[in-house]
């Protein structure tokens, strides 16, 4: 990976309708994607990703701002000029046409020879380990397999940038799981820069180089996994990726006093005022000298680990999750009075509600 | 499909079409065949002698005082004006056609249901009647040439009408629906995604067409171009009132032979010959469709 741009967002807006009535689906994103890395835009559905991956592939073009491909503004070049390829939710095989013959033509458009196509296509069919299905139709295929099809269709004219609009959403959970580490593994093996969009926290973090995450049109954070996952910049982040809870206080001098009456000390936190906590359920720690007191309403068994519902002294709800122990049973009972403690450097300040 | 599972005796549902179907088109066409092999009456209909004379007639003719034979160029004029005008309508229904149902397939479903009424709306109306319209629109003082000559494009009205011109006009008008609403069919079937898939593979509008959309929607596209041909080549009212006398179908020849030429076994071969084009063209619709299914597998 190198610190050069393979695409680049300036200011990039696009509109839907006019006046009173505008819908703003991409508002003011500015984003550069690195060469040879996968990136993963995420958000809920109308965040504006596939907006903004639509504007890339050259499908809408952006109502203000440009697009840059390897430093090249493409704004106004159209689709089919555009060294970007796009592997679609619902993957647009061409029904009529074979595996190969569908992998093949992005190379026929080209204009590559037939000795060149045939090669490619081979090489393609081998990547994705469908050489036996060369000669079947798209319709004869399992969903795994017409992913696998769409991928090595897009892959084949060798794109500078690989777009993937949530292409895994329609595949069952273990399948999908084992596409991303295929994805994984095509990325690698191809260096191509891969820009990945969808809805599902755990398929980024597992995935990504990098994660853009979106909301209502614009960019919230972009960052590695760890650090979106472990210094979300503000509520919407901690709440969109992993789970979290939320505590209310006021922010005094390195300490924070919680709605519950306890003081909680949060090592390099400055500033004063109202301020609201993030902690990771597993980052919770259930201990005699803890400084909250909570009482356990519930416990939830989830096989790897044990979700506990707690209330604090002020009524407010959190969630501790414990690894299971070998007998299943993590020896709590409903109503017991527990003290928790959270891991140190767990507590999240963020700013604002 | 609950009618198809009803037992064993499913069957019985098919008594009415059954009788219908050997009594309205076996029958008349097993006689129409026997007419065929049979001499002419002198005044009208047939007299029982077996003769192939109709079928020789239908491609050849034999001078009256000499004998010799040379082939029946008239018959073979009207053959190849009802073949050509028949393909010239299809093709002309095909390219009006496609824009328009693309259109339809393309707008909000609610408003596709009332284009699809307005595609519809000719069909209310008497086949005779709608061809007059014509008529009135292309002939020397109608509608068309008043308006060009109101233009100033052309000094003197044109004349289309009597022509193959106003026939290939009147046939394209009636028959285009027809062509709309299976072509209607195939788009509206038809994954827009794919068009998106192309132009990101870099094809240009032309190949997109050619190569993803064409072919998908190839059925449609015969199916249309069966249900226009067909009838085209059987024509008879658009011919006989836009055609004049001079520009005869097939259809025209075939009803001259029972009507005023009294020649009922050569009006039944021409029958035959003309179901036999038509069946022809039915054949290449199956191979064309079946070869599709195997794709669609």
């Amino acid at each position: 990976m190198t610190e050069e741009a393979a695409v680049e967002a300036r200011n990039a807006a696009r509109y839907y309708g006019s006046g009173e009535a505008t819908v703003k689906a991409l508002d003011d994103v500015s984003l550069t994607i690195r060469k040879g890395e996968f990136f993963t835009l995420l958000g809920p559905s109308g965040c504006g990703k596939t907006t903004l991956l639509r504007l890339i592939a050259g499908f809408e073009t952006p109502t203000e701002g440009q697009i840059l491909l390897s430093g090249r503004d493409i704004t106004d070049i159209p689709p089919n000029r555009r060294r970007v390829n796009t592997v679609f939710q619902s993957y647009a095989l061409f029904p009529h046409l074979s595996v190969a013959r569908n992998i093949a033509f992005g190379l026929e458009m080209l204009g590559q020879s037939r000795a060149e196509v045939g090669r490619r296509v081979e090489e393609m069919l081998d990547l994705v380990r469908l050489d036996r299905m060369a000669d079947r139709k798209p319709a004869m295929l399992s969903g795994g397999q017409q992913q696998r099809v769409a991928l090595a269709r897009a892959l084949a004219p060798a794109p500078e940038v690989l777009l993937l609009d949530e292409p895994l959403s329609a595949l069952d959970l273990k399948l999908r799981k084992e596409m991303q580490l295929e994805l994984k593994r095509l990325q690698t093996e191809t260096g191509i820069t891969f820009v990945f969009v969808t809805h599902d926290q755990e398929e980024a973090l597992t995935m990504s180089d990098r994660i853009g995450v979106m909301r209502s049109g614009r960019l919230q954070q972009v960052g590695g996994p760890r650090e979106i996952y472990n210094g979300p910049v503000n509520r919407f982040v901690a709440d969109f990726i992993g789970e979290t809870n939320f505590l209310k206080g006021m922010l005094e001098g390195g300490r924070v006093r919680l709605a519950s009456g306890e003081s909680l000390e949060v090592p390099g936190a400055a500033g004063q005022g109202e301020v609201t906590l993030a902690i990771r359920p597993e980052q919770i720690r259930i201990t005699d000298d803890g400084p909250i007191e909570a009482t356990l309403t519930q416990t939830v068994y989830f096989g790897t680990d044990t979700h506990c519902h707690l209330h604090l002294r002020d009524g407010t709800e959190i969630v501790a999750r414990l690894q299971s122990p070998p007998s299943g049973e993590v020896g709590l009972t409903t109503g017991e009075t527990l003290r928790l403690a959270p891991v140190p450097g767990a507590v999240q300040v963020l700013e604002g509600d | 499909m609950a009618l198809s599972n009803s037992g064993k005796n499913g069957w019985l549902l098919s008594i009415p079409a059954l009788i219908l179907l050997i009594f309205g088109a076996a029958g008349p066409l097993l006689i129409v065949v026997v007419y065929s092999f049979l001499e002419p009456g002198d005044f009208s209909g047939v007299i029982w002698n077996f003769t192939t004379e109709a079928w020789f007639r239908v491609f050849f003719e034999r001078d009256i005082f000499d004998g010799t034979v040379s082939t029946a160029d008239a018959h073979l004029t009207i053959f190849w004006r009802s073949l050509k005008l028949s393909i010239l309508t299809t093709l002309a229904t095909f390219l009006i056609g496609f824009p328009m149902a693309w259109f339809i397939a393309t707008q909000p479903p609610n408003r596709r249901a009332a284009w699809l009424f307005l595609i519809t709306i000719p069909f209310w109306t008497n086949l005779l009647i709608r061809t007059f319209a014509i008529l009135e629109v292309i002939r020397n003082q109608g509608l068309l040439n008043s308006f060009l000559i109101w233009l100033g494009v052309i000094d003197a009205p044109l004349q289309i009408l009597y022509t193959d011109t106003a026939v290939l006009i009147g046939m394209a008008y009636v028959y285009l629906p027809l062509m709309v609403l299976p072509l209607f069919a195939a788009i509206d079937r038809f994954d827009f995604k794919l068009i998106e898939a192309g132009y990101d593979l870099y094809a240009s509008r032309w190949r997109v067409l050619r190569r993803i959309v064409i072919p998908i929607v190839r059925p449609g596209i015969v199916a249309g171009s069966i249900l226009v041909f067909v009838p085209s080549l059987g024509a008879y009212v658009t011919p006989r009132i836009l055609g004049g006398g001079k520009n005869m179908m097939l259809g025209n020849f075939i009803e001259l032979q029972f009507g005023q030429g009294r020649n009922w076994p050569l009006g039944a071969a021409l029958s035959m010959l003309l179901l036999v084009i038509v069946l022809t063209a039915l054949l290449a619709y199956v191979r064309a469709t079946s070869v599709e299914d195997r794709h669609n597998v």
